[in-house]
Formats: structure tokens, sequence, C-alpha cells
């Protein structure tokens, strides 16, 4: 368990080091600021004309959800493919520490860096609540975080396990990409065609538990989903690193 | 502390290494000496738990390298040949981390004792990506340091180093050498004989020679050669040495010297010194001629040493 906090550690401290923290967090921060001003822009002024619902924090948390898309690979692309092309891996596989450890490690590194970005977030439901009488749903937006959380847990672990298999960072970056784009957009399209494998082919995409999360609704399938994926994401890396020790 | 039997790896058809076998003791620095590709990294690399190997058995610090490789890498410091370092770290946080993965108390202070034995102290707030390659180097091999390991794996450890860091790092190593096991690999003959107390000669993945540098040159040569020089003319210097008994292979030198050999193991150099003298030569220099490892080297491993 130290093992994984000291990689953890090293690699959280590691994003600020380079530009890649301040460009991620700019790129998630700048739109999410933006959104947030014109939601509260326009619910004002049609509050003022009469009659408007109270808004709520789902498309902010949505946003946020649909830039991780693009981003988190972007956060997970060098973890382990810069320390085999770098050749420090072997530092790594030498030391007295597990490959499964290495990997939870990175993973747990690249967490914290976007719950760090999530605290940040956490002004716009401060925010709302002064807006709106008689203040917003905590539960709700509790609800919208364990989704949010859940999903980009799910997200940096594959990208985890993907960064292991490649020596090159930007081969990382478009597997990653491309995988969870097809998970977050694609795969839930049969649904709408073939309306007798909906459910399944709802269930496996990885937008639909977070949907139903960030508007309150918590489901234990959703929850064994992203704890799945993250445990399929975290073992793919593993093995991946236990392919190049035989290699 | 090291012991090594039939030790195979094989990479896809091509066999790296082959049924390679020997052993290290505690207390002493053996070389591994070999042309490119012999499998030197190869095999250091199985010792130190980065890979298993195909076939055969590796016991280090009393551990088998593939089941307990855990154990292995904790009493293990390795320096790869690359000495991959984090260009974008601080030289002390970079030691400080590879310390807290190898849970060494009171890490702080060991990384400053460990920057005092390379000369690396007053770099330690330095970046790494900005040291130069022998210092890169050093910090590599403090890295291997840190924590007291019981058996040090060193890859080409003084390659890149300018002379005077080179005979810095060999005094490190010796000093290391005598309460641990070192195995250091080397392509530079003259390393293997001035730091080694054992060398191991392999080439294409076997061992094709293992002895004490001395022995090495004993054996192989089976004589040993002796030159001698005098004051002045010396036309009949020839004759004199060919005239003590067991000496052959006399010859004549250009600049006047005289070369002989006699069977190894019966010292002729006090009669042959005596015979000069006696015929009033003024002796200036009676001087062994060890064969070098770099004559063993090639005899041992053929043309392809060479390359």
């Amino acid at each position: 368990m130290k093992n994984i906090w000291t990689i953890a550690k090293r690699e959280y401290d590691n994003y600020f080091n380079g530009p890649l923290a301040y460009v991620v967090m700019l790129a998630v921060l700048l739109p999410l600021g933006i959104y947030f001003s014109l939601i509260l822009y326009f619910n004002s002024q049609q509050a003022y004309l009469g009659g408007a619902p109270a808004p709520d924090l789902s498309p902010i948390n949505g946003l946020f959800a649909f830039l991780m898309i693009f981003l988190s690979p972007a956060i997970t692309m060098r973890l382990l493919s810069d320390e085999a092309r770098m050749g420090t891996l072997e530092l790594l596989l030498t030391a007295p520490v597990r490959d499964s450890e290495l990997v939870i490690g990175k993973w747990l590194g690249a967490m914290l860096f976007v719950l760090t970005l999530l605290l940040i977030t956490l002004v716009y439901p401060l925010v709302l609540n002064n807006f709106v009488d008689p203040g917003i749903d905590w539960l709700v937006v509790t609800a919208s975080y364990i989704g949010l959380i859940l999903l980009c847990a799910t997200m940096l672990a594959l990208g985890v396990g993907i960064s292991a298999i490649f020596s090159n960072q930007f081969a990382a970056f478009f597997v990653t990409l491309g995988i969870l784009f097809f998970l977050y957009f694609m795969i839930g399209l049969p649904a709408q065609l073939l309306p007798q494998s909906g459910e399944v082919m709802n269930y496996l995409s990885i937008q639909n538990h977070f949907d139903q999360m960030n508007i309150g609704t918590v489901t234990l399938g959703g929850v064994v989903y992203y704890l799945s994926l993250i445990t399929f994401g975290l073992f793919l890396g593993t093995t991946a690193i236990e392919i190049r020790r035989w290699r | 502390m090291i012991k090594v039997s039939g030790l195979t790896k094989d990479y896809g058809a091509r066999r790296a290494i082959n049924n390679l076998s020997f052993d290290a003791q505690q207390g002493e620095i053996v070389g591994f000496l070999g042309p490119n590709g012999a499998g030197k990294t190869t095999t250091m690399r199985i010792l130190t738990g980065y890979m298993p190997p195909t076939d055969g058995e590796a016991i280090v610090a009393g551990y088998d390298v593939v089941e307990e490789s855990l154990e292995v890498r904790k009493r293990v410091g390795y320096l790869p040949e690359s000495v991959p370092l984090y260009y974008d770290m601080v030289v002390f946080d970079y030691l400080k981390y590879m310390g807290e993965l190898r849970r060494i108390p009171n890490v702080d202070d060991r990384v400053g004792e460990v920057l005092e034995m390379v000369g690396l102290s007053s770099r330690a707030n330095g970046y790494v990506g900005n040291l130069s390659k022998g210092m890169k180097q050093r910090v590599g091999l403090a890295q291997a340091l840190l924590h007291r390991p019981e058996v040090l794996i060193l890859d080409e450890p003084t390659i890149g180093l300018d002379p005077g860091q080179v005979v810095e790092v060999r005094e490190l190593i010796r000093e290391i050498g005598k309460e641990r096991t070192v195995l250091l690999s080397t392509h530079l003959l003259n390393e293997a004989q001035n730091l080694c107390d054992r060398v191991l000669i392999i080439n294409k993945g076997k061992i094709v020679a293992e002895d004490t540098t001395e022995n090495l040159q004993a054996r192989l040569l089976g004589a040993e050669r002796v030159v001698v020089r005098v004051r002045g003319e010396a036309d009949e210097l020839a004759a004199t040495i060919k005239s003590v008994k067991g000496v052959r292979k006399v010859e004549t030198l250009e600049d006047g010297g005289v070369e002989f050999e006699f069977a190894s193991g019966k010292d002729l150099r006090p009669e042959v010194a005596k015979q000069v003298i006696k015929d009033g030569y003024d002796l200036l220099e009676l001087r062994p001629l060890g064969m070098s490892l770099e004559e063993i080297f090639l005899e041992l491993t053929g043309n392809e040493g060479k390359k």
C-alpha cells in the first residue's frame, strides 16, 4: 500500500512540474466557467420575465464529463508509456514494487489530479446555492459528483492500462481516446436500431450510468459497471507490464 | 551471494544466453566481460528480477530470482546500462523517491550520505536533466547504493565518464566490493583487469573462460615472456641470454632489447640477470611482458570479438 502512495504522490507532483496540469485546468475550467455564466444569465432573464425552472448543476457536470473524454487520455498517456520509452521502467521493475502496485499508483496519481479539478468545480454548486431559492438539492449534487468521480476513475483506469501497452505516448493517447469515444457515444447506438438489445447496450455505455447519477439516481448496477471497468483497466495495465518483462 | 546454474534466455527464436553457470561470493568483485550482444545485460536483467529466465535457476542474496523476486530486488542495487533517470526531477527528490520505494528509514539523511559518496552534494538541488553524462552516471550509482544492497549489479559503470571520474568511480566500487558482492559488466579489458577479483568472459551467450585475471594470463600463455635491455651496443646479448638453461624463443628487438620466454612457474629472471651482468653488460631493464587481457579475449572469442 505504501508503494502505491509513494508512486501516486510523485505522479501528482509531476503533473505540476510540466505544463500539462495547467493546460488541462484551463481546458476544463474555462469552458465550464463560461457555460456556468451563460446558464445563470439566461436563467435570470427568464426568471425576470416570469416562470423559469430553477437551474441545477447537471449541465455543468455533464460538460465536465464530456470534456474528460478528451482530457483523460492526455492525463494518462505518458504515465507508463514514457517510463518504457525512457527506460525508467527498468528502475521501477527492479525496485521491490509489485507490478500491480505500480499500475495502481500511477492511476491513483492521475485520480488525485482529477479530484483536485473536481474540488475546484465545487465552487459552482456553492454559487448556485446562493442563487436559487430555497437552495439546491445537495443529495442530487452528491449523487452527481459520485457519478463524475466513478466516470473519471474509469476513464483514467482504461487510459493507464492502454498507456502500459505502448512505448509511445501519442499512440496511447489516440487509442484511449478512440476507446472512450466508442464507449461513450457509440456503444449505446444499437439500442435505437434494435430495441430488443437496448437494455444490454445501454448498460455497456459508459455515459448512461453517469447521466442517471447526474440527475440524482445512483444505481447499484451503475456502480458495479464502473468498478468492473476500473478493475479491468488496472488489470490490463498490470498484464501489459508483466508481458513487457517476458519480452 | 550469487549462484547461477543453467541459465538460459530466449528472445523469440534467438538464444541470448545459453546454459550459463557461475557464482560470486561476498566481498568479491566479479567482472563480466564480453563483446556487445554477448548476453551481459540479459544476464544482469535476470539477476535483478527485471525479467524471468527461459530456463535455469539463479539465487541472489539467498533468494530465487523467479520465486522470490521481491526479496531479491530488496537486496540488489542495480545500475542499468542506459542509466535511466527522470530528467525532469531534482536530484535530491529523485533519490528520495527511489529511497521511499525501498522503504529506507531516515531517507533524507541517507540521500545526503550517498550524494556525498558519489561527490554530487553540490548538485543536489539541480535538475537531473541538466547534469553532465558523468554526473548522471553517478546519480545512477547513488541510486544503486541507496539501500546498502548486499549485491551490487552494475552494467558498464564507467562508460561515458572522463578519466578522472573513471578513477573515482572505480575507487568507489573497490571500496564497496570489500564487504559486498559486486558484479559488473564491461567491455574495457583493462577495467576488468585492475578492478575485478575474477573475470567471466562471455561470448555468444556462453562463458568461455572464468578465472582470476592472473590465472587467465598464465593459463593461456603457458609461458612467460620477458624483455631485457642493457646500456650501449648489445650485439652479443642474445647469445648471452641463450646460454641460460631453459630459455626459449630469444628474439632481438629493433631498439636493441632482447625478448625471451620460459615455461611459466619456473622463473628464470634471476639466472638471466646474473648471466647478463657476469658478461659485463649494464642491466637497465628486465621486465615481464604479461599477455594483455585484450589478447586473451581475442584468443578466446575468435574474430567475432573484434567487432
